[in-house]
């Protein structure tokens, strides 16, 4: 209670603050809005469904870009981690490929796909698949060898090895690649809509640019952090502390 | 065969390893863990094995459990070759590697599971085994609410479940307080006679040997080898506090002793000149 006492505080500071600055002119109202006037925007974004369309679209295609890069990206983790020859090779690729930021991807994405909606998946896709990658193979990597071999011992081959020891062993890991994952390929879809250009919430923040209409960008603004931040805190948060009470990582007696 | 218990005139479940060696590849050349050892177990034997760290001990339990190969030599049970693993012969590793991911009572289906038991029946038998370790009550705990001794059980009823004919037991009581441990100890001793399972039991607690072992072997310091053998003919159920128990726990002490000095010696030497 008190803890979101506190934090209510810290946020009607802020949005003082934020008011005095506005309030005082020291540049145009166009320029910087008011909260007044964002919170009229994002009224009048959601009246007329252009933020409710928005908000839609990104969604189906994050869900589908990221959706495929949880697929490809664990599938591809533990083939890293079971095989010498890839981890070798294909492990340190997966490395520097990780170094480089999705929206390189999107000059190739258009040539390959055109103006499409793959184009934009394709660019998700390559923004969080190697987290999803690099931590699945950690995770492998760090699975203690004991419950391989107690797995083995009791009976457990191959693919049942692999479903019921291996991939629930390597949980914790695969869970911080996921949620690393999630924020990489939401920032991806984010700046691809602000350049690739065909609705969703990226663009909508473009089209407040075009209309000089800042109150615009900056409810566009809030509500991409407030997704973001959702899915974190609701979703992976809740799910991590999950699995590391059921494990006993945390508040273990 | 007194050391067999009433009733049960096991013939079968018998472990012939012969002249089995066992070499590592380390980044300091090769090292022998076991050389030429040769061992012969009666089906329902209580054996046990001592020796100083690093004499091949978990080697020779993995071995017998199928996952390891041995270098050269063979492994049979009964008159069938090793070369796996095996439900009919169980390790209870030292480290137990209880899924942390599992209730109590899903670790102990686990062995069933893998042999697609049926729900209803996986959950009768393990029901079954944990009410024998006396864990009735908290199958649906996870591991690590558990304590050390519970643990311990745990991992003895998910090996008991799948009914394996042969215990492989690595130092399992290592990490208990002595009350635990004498508590699992009659315990085990009360499983034994029960089931009847031939059990290679694993230890460096000569004591807790002589008071389990219908036969004790103590393994040399590397590479291993049975550097002697005892047939412990104490009646049961054994007491830590027996002075005959003691006075044979002396005697086993003082071969493993040579040992356990020969190792320190090689690690001295290794920490001069590594």
């Amino acid at each position: 209670m008190k803890r979101i006492l506190r934090q209510l505080a810290f946020y009607l500071c802020l949005l003082a603050i934020w008011q005095v600055i506005a309030e005082l002119r020291i540049w145009p109202p166009y320029l910087f809005p008011s909260p007044g006037s964002v919170l009229e925007a994002l009224q009048a974004g959601f009246a007329d469904r252009s933020f409710l369309i928005g908000i839609g679209i990104s969604m189906k295609r994050i869900a589908l870009g990221y959706g495929l890069s949880v697929l490809l990206g664990i599938a591809l983790g533990f083939l890293i981690a079971a095989s010498e020859f890839l981890e070798a090779t294909l492990g340190g690729l997966v490395l520097s490929l990780q170094s480089l930021p999705s929206l390189c991807w999107l000059p190739l994405a258009v040539l390959w796909f055109g103006l499409s909606e793959k184009a934009i998946i394709f660019v998700v896709v390559m923004g969080s698949l190697l987290s999803v990658t690099i931590n699945t193979r950690a995770g492998v990597r760090h699975v203690p060898k004991i419950y391989l071999m107690a797995g083995r011992n009791l009976g457990a081959r191959g693919w049942l090895l692999f479903l019921y020891v291996l991939l629930p062993a390597s949980l914790p890991h695969l869970l911080t690649g996921l949620k690393q994952g999630w924020a990489f390929a939401w920032r991806s879809l984010i700046s691809g809509e602000m350049i690739f250009v065909s609705l969703g919430l990226g663009h909508l923040l473009m089209m407040g640019r075009d209309l000089n209409d800042m109150s615009q960008v900056v409810a566009v603004m809030a509500i991409i952090m407030a997704i973001g931040h959702v899915v974190d805190r609701l979703l992976f948060e809740k799910l991590e502390n999950r699995v590391r009470h059921k494990w006993g990582l945390v508040g273990a007696a | 065969m007194s050391e067999i218990p009433a009733g049960t005139g096991w013939p079968k479940n018998k472990l012939r390893l012969q002249n089995v060696t066992r070499t590592f590849a380390t980044p300091h050349g090769p090292l022998t863990a076991l050389e030429d050892f040769s061992l012969e177990i009666q089906g329902g034997e209580f054996l046990c094995v001592v020796g100083p760290s690093g004499c091949g001990k978990s080697t020779l339990l993995n071995l017998i459990g199928g996952l390891d190969r041995p270098t050269s030599g063979e492994i049979w049970k009964d008159s069938q070759r090793v070369d796996g693993p095996g439900t009919d012969r169980i390790i209870i590793f030292q480290e137990l590697g209880l899924f942390p991911w599992l209730t109590v009572l899903e670790n102990v289906e686990f062995g069933l599971r893998m042999q697609r038991v049926n729900k209803t029946e996986r959950r009768e038998r393990s029901r079954h085994y944990l009410r024998m370790v006396h864990l009735t009550g908290f199958e649906s705990s996870y591991v690590h609410q558990l304590s050390g001794g519970m643990k311990q059980r745990v991992a003895l009823a998910r090996s008991l479940v799948t009914e394996p004919d042969v215990l492989l037991m690595d130092e399992p009581f290592a990490a208990l307080d002595a009350q635990t441990r004498d508590l699992l100890h009659e315990e085990m001793a009360r499983l034994w006679s029960a089931t009847g399972k031939t059990i290679v039991f694993v230890t460096h607690n000569v004591r807790e040997a002589v008071r389990l072992g219908g036969r004790v072997i103590v393994m040399s310091f590397r590479p291993g080898r049975i550097k002697s053998t005892f047939t412990i003919t104490l009646p049961r159920p054994r007491n830590l506090e027996d002075p005959q128990l003691t006075l044979m726990a002396r005697e086993v002490l003082a071969q493993l002793k040579e040992e356990i000095n020969k190792a320190v010696e090689e690690e001295f030497r290794h920490e001069e000149n590594p």
